[in-house]
């Protein structure tokens, strides 16, 4: 498999994961950046997902490079029954960097292992989103300072919630508290939590979105309560409301509390909450293109901080 | 003398390769696994034998045949309690226990019908999640992250 592929956040150590921050950040000042002038990516998106493809491309664009790919299983080959290496094998021969998105567990990987070009998994079925996790943790930092020693707070749907598994996961790093607020339907999976044991990361386990939670957490990262998670209606209609956050929840938060999201919410979050400076789920999906600015730069070898200091 | 080799006397294997101590319920994959179906000199199988140490033990005997050690290792997984003994001139010249490989490569099927290795025209690949349990061995996919344990895994 080739090394500059970006195929699951477990790939990337704590050193890469702030010089992705660094490089985010860079971005953030210098979004238009002609560094990619030459280079072809392509977006192969086995599943439509119109915010990460748009995300995506238009860091591409930012960066001057050009992009080919479909946004639909339908418009490839792949409808008429070629296989996903042969798929990946032709686009090979084109493109510098290709970055995919697959309704199938593990593709990513296997993709990365049949081609020389560096991929970028933009979402492998259930399984990993690295460019989303990449995306949360630039989001901490910046409204942080830090990523160290922080309280991150996750509620609602902490079992099948793929984007609180892998924030969790690359957490390990930088020494996090969490707590982990949900209905015992949709608690956070054991495995996870011996993960957390094992490195040393401290938990608890609430069903109550109380005060005393939100008051000592410095994030709150909510995600979305989906009905057709639960084998009983009647539970599902027992919780939906129990974990909605309203803006008169913050009162007595502390003052560098943000709120983040991964994005589209139903109801988890009123409306009311928008307003408040709190709330930080529109700046995070924005943070994305910055995010995946210096993820591409980074799959393709290119640093863009040295770059700027080699140009003539 | 053990019952190990008055049991080996009797079949009287004058060179090959026995394995023993294999679980009732694991002996069929077993043969799978090493191929067995496709080797021509005489193989004796034995089943729900009595054993010290298992519930009920299998056994397999192929004479003429020394396996590779990566080959006799996979069966590992599904028979972490195996002995290989190979014989040679009607003695035992080597006796040891299979060792867990570090990867599982195209014999277990991954259970996960959204596995991308259920739906391309490619090798599953599992590794060993916790090599010290052995009684209960767990495999991790390589490409979606299921885990299943030896007991409940298919073979391909």
């Amino acid at each position: 498999m080739n090394t500059d592929s970006l195929v699951t956040i477990d790939g990337l150590t704590r050193e890469d994961m702030l010089d992705i921050i660094r490089m985010a950040s860079y971005f953030e000042e210098h979004p238009n950046h002609r560094i990619l002038e030459g280079k072809v990516v392509a977006t192969l998106f086995f599943e439509p997902s119109t915010r990460t493809r748009l995300s995506f491309e238009t860091a591409v664009n930012r960066l001057g490079g050009r992009i080919i790919g479909f946004s639909d299983a339908a418009t490839s080959s792949s409808s008429k029954g070629e296989t996903l290496k042969d798929t990946i094998k032709m686009v090979s021969n084109y493109v510098d960097l290709i970055i995919m998105r697959h309704y199938l567990e593990g593709a990513a990987r296997y993709a990365a292992e049949v081609t020389d070009v560096p991929v970028i998994n933009a979402g492998d079925g259930a399984n990993q989103h690295p460019s989303q996790t990449m995306l949360d943790l630039y989001s901490i930092y910046k409204t942080q300072g830090t990523l160290d020693g922080l309280t991150i707070t996750m509620v609602g749907d902490l079992k099948y919630g793929r984007t609180v598994h892998s924030l969790l996961m690359a957490m390990r790093h930088f020494n996090p508290t969490f707590r982990f607020v949900a209905c015992n339907e949709l608690r956070m999976p054991d495995e996870y939590k011996l993960f957390c044991d094992k490195n040393g990361i401290r938990y608890s386990e609430h069903t109550d979105f109380s005060p005393a939670v939100i008051d000592t957490s410095d994030i709150i990262y909510m995600t979305r309560v989906q009905r057709e998670r639960f084998t009983d209606i009647m539970e599902y209609e027992k919780v939906k409301d129990l974990y909605t956050l309203r803006n008169s929840m913050l009162d007595s938060s502390r003052p560098n509390l943000r709120i983040l999201h991964p994005l589209p919410r139903v109801n988890e979050i009123a409306y009311d909450v928008d307003d408040n400076p709190k709330a930080y789920y529109f700046d995070q999906a924005r943070n994305g293109l910055f995010t995946r600015q210096a993820l591409i730069c980074r799959a393709l070898g290119i640093d863009p901080l040295a770059y700027k200091n080699h140009r003539p | 003398m053990t019952a190990d080799k008055k049991e080996l006397a009797v079949a009287a294997l004058s060179a090959g390769t026995v394995i023993d101590h294999i679980p009732s319920s694991a002996l069929f994959k077993a043969v799978k696994i090493l191929g067995i179906a496709n080797i021509h000199t005489p193989v004796t199988i034995g089943n729900n034998l009595p054993s010290k140490r298992l519930a009920a033990k299998g056994i397999i005997k192929v004479a003429d045949v020394e396996f590779p050690e990566a080959v006799l290792n996979r069966i590992a997984i599904i028979a972490p309690t195996a002995r290989i003994n190979i014989i040679r001139d009607f003695k035992v010249v080597e006796k040891r226990q299979v060792e867990l490989p570090e990867k599982v490569v195209g014999i277990v099927k991954c259970d996960n019908p959204k596995c991308i290795t259920n739906n391309e025209p490619m090798s599953t690949v599992f590794h060993i999640v916790d090599r010290e349990n052995t009684e209960c061995v767990t495999l991790r996919c390589q490409y979606c992250n299921h885990t299943v344990t030896n007991s409940k895994a298919h073979l391909l």
